[in-house]
């Protein structure tokens, strides 16, 4: 058929049609005589069909539009790091970016006991680690993390140059992705992201569903066994919202971790992004990192 | 050239997996919701005349299951007394977040249904002395007339309900299987199949259960179990576990035969951690043999004894293959680390609120449930009146 939306009669009908959809075939005029109560019974039920399915199809269009405006995803930069410049200049507002430089990590573990120290982040559960990658001569590749006492690897065995080619570190923590699979799944809106592009979850909101646990690639997120919510790294937004630096930037010795706003192309991390070839963390999923990374190989996950 | 990396997991996956035993009931538990249903709806709306017996107790029994389904969720929950903000502030784009809404959509269309299906039988008894009077005008919504035009129009809205709820149960179940499917961080999840593979196998199980339950309940009525209803349970059991495992399978080959970045530590998932579980319970023991004994217990004129005893044990073998099949996915998936490097264990704990007693509770509430019903409602009853 070939008519305009509004102006042809005929189809006029058809769109007044779905407000019917939920209940078909059971007008009650059709209805053979009933007593009014149980017309009415009749009609309660009717409306709360209609509603909960009018509930279901209606609902996500319009989160989806009021998602699209104010967000600060359509002011995050691609991982491209020449196109950060360009986004700087704009000079929107202040946009966290997160910078890993992993030539320069010695595994010292400083990040680790200060990230502990500064969010009160139970024993055996972590905002942040690091990892090391060591390359056998024989083709082996090993990785481990030092989750135990001061976190740093000099309690372990040293390694032998003898059977070892390369080794190096890789400090991971959230990557306040653009595209959050965390804040997606999460079914109550308790993670969120903040307009300067971090990701937080409220805890007086957060049901312990543990679904943004698993869709959150990294393994970065937990359960906190203490508040019994889910918890992650925040990049300190407490710091960082009154100027400062997260901890784990602020402690790290070698000027691994590098934290600033890449809408400023004044900031550190904006002047180091345009000069290194940057890096994500599997960026095969799309979900556009946020933390970067200078120096990984392909056995980092 | 240098090889894989060898058994690292990342330090929160260490020890403790996010969703444990009670995750692995509660697809369990509303699946035998749908599947049961289904039943229900072959006869009302399929005009499976031979489902006749089963039909309304079907009802009862998904009502039953569906009473209980959030429970697990209840207690898996780390702040349950938040749960109803799911439906206070629900944030649409979770898959989760449906959950509240089509739950209670779900089961009150099965009360509603049940309501009308039992209604001659409720308004026989509403002018019942006391208490139990009460009760009835309450389930007869305090309308206790009847004429043959309100008949008519109650087995109108039976068909309408059982024709919407078809619908509703695969959106019920389609649903809790993509809660899995759509989790692309998870390559043992992630796969559009999973709603559909969940559906065909909450059918499976659905039969299953009934053919277990008319068996025994008719055990305990001293009746005899009505030859053909039994094998028409056993035929439609048959057919949908096909299809079920012929889904779970292919997903598995298609996986295997792609060999993409993580298929080997996908197979080797299979092949040691779930290797019990997967191979022998849910693929031979709950899907091959059920295959076989159905095979021969749907034959025209086997003697009646041995139909039920091949039921019987098919019944069985089938539910254990769904619910080590949930175990399987649910478990399985996050045995394997994020880092795709290694794996964690989890065997359920006894005791606890997500152990393995509590679970077994649970699981029997549903029953209580029906028993209840059944002590109020005929729920076996095969009456020609209702026009079927
Ligand atoms: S790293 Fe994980 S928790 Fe952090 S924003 Fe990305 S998906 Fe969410
Ligand atoms: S655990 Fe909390 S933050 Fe995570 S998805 Fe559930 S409610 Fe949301």
């Amino acid at each position: 058929m070939n008519c305009t939306p509004t102006g042809c009669p005929s189809c006029q009908p058809a769109a007044v049609a779905p407000a019917s959809v939920a209940s078909p075939g059971l007008a009650p005029s059709s209805a053979t005589p009933a007593d009014p109560g149980r017309r009415e019974f009749v009609w309660d039920a009717i409306r709360t069909f209609s509603f909960g399915a009018l509930t279901l199809t209606a609902l996500p269009i319009l989160v989806a539009e009021a998602d699209a405006d104010d967000d600060p995803k359509a002011a995050a930069p691609p991982a491209d790091p020449s196109a950060t410049v360009g986004a700087a200049k704009r000079k929107r507002t202040v946009l966290f970016g997160y910078l890993v430089d992993t030539t320069k990590c010695i595994g010292c573990g400083g990040c680790m006991l200060a990230c502990k120290n500064e969010n009160a982040v139970p024993d055996d559960q972590f905002r942040t680690w690091v990892e090391r990658y060591v390359y056998y001569k024989d083709g082996r590749v090993e990785v481990d993390t030092c989750t135990s006492g001061n976190f740093s690897f000099d309690q372990k065995p040293a390694l032998d140059p003898k059977v070892v080619d390369k080794a190096f570190f890789v400090p991971k923590l959230c990557n306040h992705c653009v595209e959050t699979p965390c804040i997606q799944v999460c079914p109550v809106g308790a993670s969120l992201m903040t307009k300067d592009g971090v990701v937080l979850i409220d805890h007086e909101r957060c049901i312990g569903c543990a679904y943004c646990v698993q869709a959150c690639p990294f393994g970065t997120r937990f359960i906190n066994h203490k508040t019994n919510t889910a918890d992650k790294c925040t990049w300190c937004y407490h710091r960082v919202a009154k100027g400062e630096k997260p901890a784990c930037v602020e402690v790290c010795p070698t000027g691994t971790r590098i934290f600033g706003d890449i809408n400023d192309p004044d900031s550190d991390i904006s002047k180091v992004l345009a000069v290194h070839r940057i890096d994500v963390l599997k960026s095969y999923l799309g979900t556009r990192p946020k933390t970067r990374y200078i120096g990984l190989t392909s056995e980092v996950v | 050239m240098h090889g894989h990396p060898i058994e690292f997991m990342f330090p929160n996956d260490h020890g403790s997996i996010a969703w444990t035993l009670m995750i692995v009931l509660y697809p369990y538990i509303t699946g035998l919701v749908a599947g049961a249903f289904v039943v229900a709806a072959l006869y009302h709306v399929f005009g499976k005349k031979e489902l006749a017996p089963v039909a309304r107790f079907a009802l009862a029994a998904s009502f039953s299951f569906c009473a209980f389904a959030t429970m697990p969720l209840l207690l898996h929950l780390h702040q349950p007394q938040r749960a109803f903000n799911i439906m206070f502030t629900p944030n649409f784009t979770s898959a989760m977040a449906g959950f509240g809404f089509i739950y209670s959509f779900y089961l009150t269309l099965l009360g509603v249904e049940i309501l009308l299906v039992f209604r001659d039988d409720i308004v026989a008894r509403a002018n019942r002395r006391g208490v139990e009077g009460w009760l009835y005008k309450v389930l007869a919504l305090g309308v206790t007339n009847q004429t043959p035009g309100s008949r008519a129009l109650d087995h109108k809205w039976i068909s309408a309900l059982s024709v919407i709820g078809i619908p509703a149960a695969c959106v019920l179940h389609g649903y809790v299987g993509f809660i899995f499917g759509g989790i692309k961080a998870n390559p043992w999840w992630s796969t559009a199949l999973m709603p559909v593979i969940f559906l065909c196998s909450a059918i499976v199980s659905g039969v299953a259960m009934l053919i277990l339950l008319y068996v025994i309940a008719s055990k305990f009525r001293r009746v005899q179990v009505d030859d053909e209803c039994l094998r028409s349970m056993m035929r439609t059991l048959w057919l949908f576990l096909i299809l079920a495992v012929a889904l779970e399978e292919l997903e598995l080959l298609n996986m295997a035969y792609e060999s993409g970045a993580q298929w080997a530590m996908l197979s080797r998932l299979i092949h040691e951690k779930l290797h019990f579980s997967f191979t022998w319970l849910q693929l031979i023991l709950g899907s091959v043999v059920p295959f076989f004994l159905l095979l021969i217990g749907m034959r025209r004129g086997l003697h009646p004894g041995v139909r039920i005893g091949l039921g019987t044990v098919s019944g069985l073998l089938v539910l254990i293959q769904v619910m080590s099949m949930r175990w399987n996915v649910v478990i399985g998936g996050q045995l394997l680390s994020k880092s795709f490097r290694g794996f964690n264990n989890y065997l359920p704990e006894f005791g606890g609120r997500e152990g393995l007693g509590v679970a077994v509770l649970v699981f029997c509430l549903p029953f209580v449930l029906m028993f209840a019903l059944g002590k109020i409602l005929p729920l076996w009853k095969t009456d020609a009146a209702d026009g079927h």
